[in-house]
């Protein structure tokens, strides 16, 4: 309705609503939902991911990254940089070639993509002939050489990525200088790798499939030298001085090969089968790095016994005697090893192993005895057990920040200390304003505390709820048990382990309190921990009670899940949060809403039964209140509990995919199953579509009634001072909504704090307000006599709030999933409401007090409501008159997990997952925005030694031609900037805002 | 407790059935056959034997499960009163000559309350003829068709009136699409269909609802652009009071209209829909009043009560006022009410458009309550 009334609005407001908020989305946390493919520049010393839906990000030190996204959100099949460029050049499944550069502009750099080119054979021609399976940019940066299935070799100039015809080397012209006798047309079939030989770039070294090597002069075109490999060949790598190169081949073994100019057809040096005898799998990626003291470090993928060992995701290190297998937790993507990268130097001496591998990167220290991992900065394995939710809790005292900090360090012992060794780039964002946590729950039991302060979401401390419990998952079962002479030497890495073996440890609601430092924790079985941060370590007894939420209700039966047994006696706590009361909610239904209030040293609980309040000074439970419906079946016998047993069972037959799983198939291999995947997924699609129009889909229209199921499930709880009975006194209340549209309002004694030991805390139930439209509420909030939300607890105390207006009549606000209402207090009338289901057919998901601050003045802040619905629209609603100041399209309606996962901070940012593994951030605010702002400035080209003979007429034609385009790329960039990142959200109130803000610009 | 009481009156209530009866100040009981209720003459001359009053014209009424004040004065209606008395019956007697005629009928026992209806409809306590049979507020209306003066003929807007929980309103609705005439010519467009109703439901039982019916727009506000997901959210949120315009799939039940000229039947959907906005307001601000005194509050453990407005400012009732008076025809819109809004002239229904939109204008500027 009030769209029809906004014309005609107040332009002073306007102004100030285009000064507080805005929409962006700035970030992506976390790790890369489905990656695969690797990319590293040791020159720009900056790291590319690519991912199966076309998206590629770069990385340097902390807080440097980009992100680009292709077009045809198409698998990136291999990223390449351009050496000594700021340029890439990326391969997708659908053969096509990207070129990307980084270019500065507005004084920070940007991915953008430059170039698009899709390989064309003469027609006629089948389309394995321009596949490409192997790209290698020359060290000239003039020109790519793509091999291809097909065998030929396709040379293409940068940076326009024209094909030059005339330079393919062709399997014949290969053949040629080759005996017949060892070779024939099929030996030259498919390129597998094309290597640069270090010291001579006129020489190149091609690997055919079936084994066949060639090194290959560009000056003469002509093949140089052949080496007659035997097995099927995967991969090859140059020694350092060009003398040697290794290969690796399909059954596991790899092979050294000497280099001269005078022996056409060379013998193996060396041919070994590293976790021979037995049939091995196939190496496909091989690293030999000379170091000063001789022994070099060969490193490699696969390889592991085929029969026993052959689902192992590894990749080893040999130096010398000593030999690790890395036993990684998911398939690895693809590794890169970072070695001294000056051309001078003698010896490669590698600092690092960079491993990625589907869930998680994992990073190995070379230099330091025990090879230990690294701790990475960034690309944090979000999921390594599933998040269950999430909380968020902005402006962390510097002292709580520094104890999380210190227990956190305790628990990163066994990381490497060596610095980050990714470190390309300089990060120029302003140092974030605020010190913010963004604390995760998972489905194993432990709670993730993330510095969420800037572009980096980084682990501090980890906390584990497990140990107050018995369960069946014995921590110690680890699948690294492997003694000390076990072969092959494998040694687990990585953290990422989604099997959860008790789902009713998982967390499902956290509450921190930032001035006292206690936590509470409510989970899956219905038990609800308050901690207590300890900088030591400390053995105590952790109080136990019982809270019987059906009390009075008969004939009960649930059916769900038992409640968790609890560990008898003083249980070993490490330094950090550590639990010293534990309440479990009988039936142990899973936890829907907690509230703490640290200053009164209460605890509220709610599940689908009803909630209790527990005195955590006095450890006593000070009443449960039953919501229950009597016809409310469902929720009597845990109808959550078959869902669960449904969740179970896919995990248990997951693990046992897992298990069976084959490891790592052939990249080729894997793609060719890939597109039969797809092409039935197609089909699928295609039959689900015709299904879904034969029956359409049908909505039932019925009145909510209180039958319905599950409307004694609490959704909401909130502690409040303020005036509940009479408008002379105002009191500690606490107060719940339920799924039901039902609020009830608890008037709460609390003795002062001298007496605090000595009288019991009580409650009384002052209020009941049943709304006659019975959506969920999801929301309570007082507002003050100045109409400000209430200060959280302690806030006051530590003179970071004003005190509420305690004499102006407060206000009740309740948000349901329908509608937003005011009412009066301590007398109920109602006062204003805001119907948006009605009105606009979505309903609220969430809700949260937020914060805004002018972008122009410093003095002006307002407070608003930020509202998620479940269209995966953003709205903010202004307080206390709630009316709509403005709307953004933020997640996708059909992206279910992304707007349940959603949580909003105190000042209008927030975080959704946009995969089990990534958060995405966003802001509402013109003022609070955290975005990643970095420059990647050309390192100096220390010495040129790769000097091309025919570069140099070509090299000025192609400076001509790419300055004589400049005005129109330069608009083109413009264009295209606008698209990166931000496909998803380019919506029409933005662009036009655009348009007003330059209009207004140019006037 | 509450419980074992009506259980007790259940097993008692097998034979005979007690009747509470009042005129006046004055109350009798006494208790009736509940099998052998009689016919109503007999209940008639019992009700003045026992108030003693046997001479004189009465109309006699009762309250039924949903606190509506509705009368008895026939056999059908006197067996449909003692049928559904659970666990008690209770009669007001009034004289004929000083009746309320008004007091029938729905929200009765509610619309007392209701000070701005009252101050609205000073009619209300006039006395009128007395017809025995057909006082529309003699009956509980379930649905109604509004708004057919300004609606094109092919579009009828239904409102479905929902009381308590005894009949579902049954309906599903389903996508579809429908062919629209545009500038560009014929356009096939998505839209939301009735693709069910419920066999005893509201909706079948009104018979102004139809499976492939399309819905256009829903207490105001169109659906087209809308998921069906969405359109079921604001049918399921304005289920109490659910206004639906709709295109009827078979057209030949329009109401054929005199007053309009033949040319407006040539009109299309879409230039037809603008004109018909306005009044949207109307029908929302209605909806909303009626839902606004629907919360209840407890207090300390007390009885249940009816959450009441704050106190609005005196500039609002005026506001209000305004709009409630413009509205009047459709605020009674609960009478089959075609012909009442026939005899609107054009005149007054552009009035209707403007008015309303600057007492709004005005609440939106006051910004002390918008609880409309």
């Amino acid at each position: 309705m009030r769209r029809f009334l906004r014309p005609g609005h107040d332009p002073v407001r306007e102004r100030l609503k285009r000064d507080l908020f805005q929409f962006n989305k700035t970030v992506e946390h976390g790790f890369p939902h489905q990656p695969s493919a690797l990319g590293y520049s040791p020159f720009l010393r900056l790291m590319a991911i690519g991912t199966r839906s076309g998206a590629i990000k770069l990385y340097g030190a902390p807080g440097v990254e980009f992100m680009g996204l292709h077009e045809e959100n198409n698998t990136v099949m291999q990223i390449h940089f351009i050496p000594d460029q700021c340029q890439l050049v990326t391969l997708l499944d659908d053969n096509s070639l990207h070129l990307w550069s980084l270019k500065q502009h507005g004084g920070a750099s940007e991915l953008r993509e430059e170039h698009r080119f899709t390989l064309k054979g003469p027609p006629g021609s089948p389309p394995s002939a321009t596949q490409v399976t192997a790209v290698l940019p020359h060290s000239s940066r003039e020109v790519l050489y793509l091999g291809t299935e097909s065998g030929n070799i396709f040379v293409v100039e940068l940076p326009s990525l024209r094909v030059l015809e005339d330079r393919t080397i062709t399997p014949e012209a290969v053949l040629q200088r080759i005996p017949e006798d060892n070779c024939n047309r099929r030996s030259c079939e498919l390129v597998e790798a094309l290597q640069e030989h270090p010291k001579n770039p006129d020489q190149i070294l091609i690997g055919y499939s079936r084994g066949l090597i060639v090194l290959w002069d560009l000056q003469n075109n002509k093949a140089t030298q052949h080496f007659l490999g035997s097995q099927q060949l995967e991969n090859l790598y140059w020694q350092r001085d060009g003398s040697k190169f290794i290969s690796c081949h399909y059954d596991g073994s790899y092979t050294q090969w000497p280099v001269s100019s005078d022996n056409r057809q060379s013998e193996p040096l060396e041919n070994t089968v590293p976790y021979g005898p037995f049939p091995c799998k196939a190496i496909s990626k091989i690293y030999w790095q000379t170091t000063k003291n001789g022994l070099p470090y060969i490193i490699f993928q696969g390889g592991m016994p085929r029969a026993s060992y052959g689902d192992r995701h590894s990749i080893s290190v040999i130096h010398g005697s000593q030999q690790t297998a890395f036993d990684f937790t998911s398939r690895v993507i693809d590794f890169f090893i970072i070695f001294s990268s000056d051309p001078a130097a003698e010896f490669d001496d590698p600092s690092a192993l960079v491993a990625l591998a589907e869930e998680e990167l994992v990073v190995i220290d070379l230099k330091s005895a025990g090879w230990p991992a690294v701790h990475p900065p960034y690309l944090a394995s979000l999921h390594c057990s599933a998040i269950t939710c999430s909380h968020h809790v902005s402006n962390i005292p510097l002292k709580l920040w520094e104890r999380i900090i210190s227990a956190g360090s305790k628990q990163n012992i066994h990381y490497s200390s060596m610095p980050w060794p990714i470190d390309g780039g300089t990060n120029i964002a302003p140092d974030p304003p605020q010190r913010d946590l963004l604390l995760t729950g998972h489905e194993d039991g432990t709670v993730r505390f993330w510095d969420a302060s800037g572009v980096c979401l980084h682990l501090l401390y980890k906390l584990s709820t497990v140990r107050v419990f018995l369960t069946d998952a014995d921590p110690n079962d680890n699948m690294n048990t492997l003694g000390e002479d076990e072969w092959p030497p494998l040694r687990k890495v990585g953290t990422f382990d989604p099997y959860s073996d008790d789902p009713r440890l998982g967390i499902q609601k956290i509450y921190l309190c930032k001035y006292s430092g206690y936590l509470a924790v409510a989970g899956t079985a219905g038990q609800v921990l308050v901690m207590e941060l300890n900088d030591e370590d400390a053995e105590h007894v952790v109080d136990h009670a019982e809270a019987d939420l059906l009390q009075d209700q008969e004939g009960y039966r649930w059916k769900g899940h038992e409640k968790l047994k609890t560990r008898d006696g003083p249980v070993r706590f490490e330094a950090g949060f550590q639990p010293f009361v534990l309440v479990q909610c009988q039936p142990p239904a899973v936890v829907t809403s907690l509230a703490l209030h640290s200053e009164w040293r209460l605890v509220a609980f709610g599940t689908s039964h009803g909630f209790g309040l527990f005195d955590h000074q006095q450890k006593r439970l000070v009443f449960v209140k039953c919501t229950l419906h009597p016809s409310d079946q469902l929720a009597l016998e845990g109808p959550l509990s078959r869902v669960k047993s449904l969740k179970k069972s896919l995990r248990q037959s997951f693990r046992r995919i897992r298990r069976s799983r084959v490891s790592s198939r052939k990249r080729r291999g894997a793609g060719g199953n890939a597109s039969e995947v797809q092409e039935a997924n197609a089909k699928f699609d295609q039959d689900a579509l015709q299904e879904m129009e034969l029956a359409p889909v049908q909505r039932k229209i019925e009145a909510r009634s209180a039958e319905d199921s599950f409307t004694g499930f609490v959704r909401t709880l909130y502690f409040a001072d303020t005036f509940l009975r009479d408008s002379s006194r105002h009191c500690p209340s606490l107060w719940a909504g339920t799924n039901g549209g039902t609020v009830y309002a608890f008037c709460l004694r609390v003795p002062p704090a001298e007496r605090r030991m000595d009288e019991p805390v009580r409650a009384e139930q002052a209020k009941e307000i049943q709304l006659m439209h019975r959506a969920p509420v999801v929301g309570i909030l007082v507002l003050d006599g100045r109409s400000t939300p209430l200060p959280e607890p302690l806030e006051v105390a530590h003179d970071l709030s004003k005190s509420p207006d305690m004499q102006g009549s407060h206000q009740l606000l309740v948000v349901s999933e329908e509608q937003f209402k005011v009412f009066t207090l301590p007398k109920v009338s109602s006062k204003l409401k805001l119907k948006l289901t009605a009105l606009e057919g979505c309903r609220v998901r969430k809700v949260t007090v937020a914060s805004f601050g002018s972008c122009k003045t410093d003095d002006y802040s307002e407070n608003d409501l930020a509202v998620l619905t479940n269209l995966g629209d953003i709205q903010i609603i202004s307080l206390p008159f709630l009316k709509l100041q403005i709307r953004y399209p933020c997640i996708r309606k059909e992206d279910v997990s992304g707007i349940a996962s959603c949580v909003f901070t105190k000042y209008g940012q927030g975080f959704y997952l946009i995969s089990p593994s990534e958060f995405e951030r966003f802001s509402l605010s013109t003022k609070w925005l955290v975005e990643p702002r970095c420059i990647v400035d050309m390192p100096e080209v220390t010495s040129n030694n790769h000097v091309h003979n025919k570069s140099g007429p070509e090299n000025a034609a192609r400076k001509s031609r790419e300055s004589g385009k400049g005005p129109d790329d330069c608009g083109e960039d413009e264009r295209k900037s606008g698209r990166l990142m931000e496909h998803a959200l380019l919506n029409d109130e933005k662009v036009l805002k655009e348009i007003q803000s330059t209009l207004e610009g140019g006037r | 407790m509450n419980r074992a009481q009506r259980g007790a009156a259940g097993s008692r209530g097998l034979g005979t059935m007690e009747v509470k009866s009042k005129f006046g100040a004055e109350f009798r009981r006494f208790s009736l056959e509940r099998s052998k209720p009689g016919k109503f003459e007999e209940f008639y001359g019992l009700l003045q034997h026992v108030h003693k009053i046997p001479n004189v014209d009465v109309l006699v009424g009762y309250t039924d499960i949903h606190g509506d004040l509705l009368p008895i004065n026939n056999d059908d209606n006197y067996h449909k009163a003692v049928s559904t008395a659970n666990p008690l019956l209770r009669i007001f007697i009034q004289r004929k000559e000083d009746a309320d005629y008004s007091a029938f009928g729905t929200d009765t026992m509610t619309r007392k309350k209701n000070v701005l209806s009252n101050v609205l409809r000073p009619d209300n306590h006039k006395k009128k003829p007395h017809i025995v049979i057909s006082m529309p507020q003699d009956f509980r209306p379930v649905s109604s068709i509004i708004d057919v003066d300004i609606l094109p003929e092919t579009h009828r807007r239904v409102r479905l009136y929902k009381y308590g929980t005894d009949k579902p309103l049954g309906f599903y609705i389903r996508d579809g699409s429908s062919v629209r005439v545009t500038p560009h010519g014929l356009e096939k467009v998505p839209g939301i269909f009735i693709s069910r109703l419920v066999p005893g439901g509201l909706a079948q039982s009104t018979g102004l609802l139809a499976v492939n019916d399309e819905v256009l727009e829903v207490n105001g506000i169109e659906v087209s652009g809308k998921s069906l997901d969405q359109v079921t959210d604001m049918m399921i949120a304005n289920s109490r009071n659910l206004i639906i315009t709709v295109r009827p799939a078979n057209q030949r039940n329009n109401v054929v209209r005199n007053s309009r000229t033949s040319g407006s039947s040539g009109q299309s959907t879409e230039s037809s829909l603008p004109s018909s906005t306005p009044n949207i307001l109307g029908s929302l601000l209605q909806g909303e009043e009626e839902s606004d005194e629907e919360d209840i509050i407890i207090e300390d453990s007390g009885e249940p009560q009816q959450i009441p407005k704050a106190a609005p400012t005196s500039e609002s009732i005026e506001s209000l006022s305004q709009i409630e008076l413009l509205h009047e025809p459709t605020q009674n819109g609960f009478l089959p009410s075609s012909e009442m809004n026939l005899n609107h002239s054009a005149g007054s229904i552009s009035m209707e458009y403007e008015v309303p939109e600057q007492g709004q204008k005005s609440l939106e500027e006051d910004g002390t309550i918008i609880t409309l």
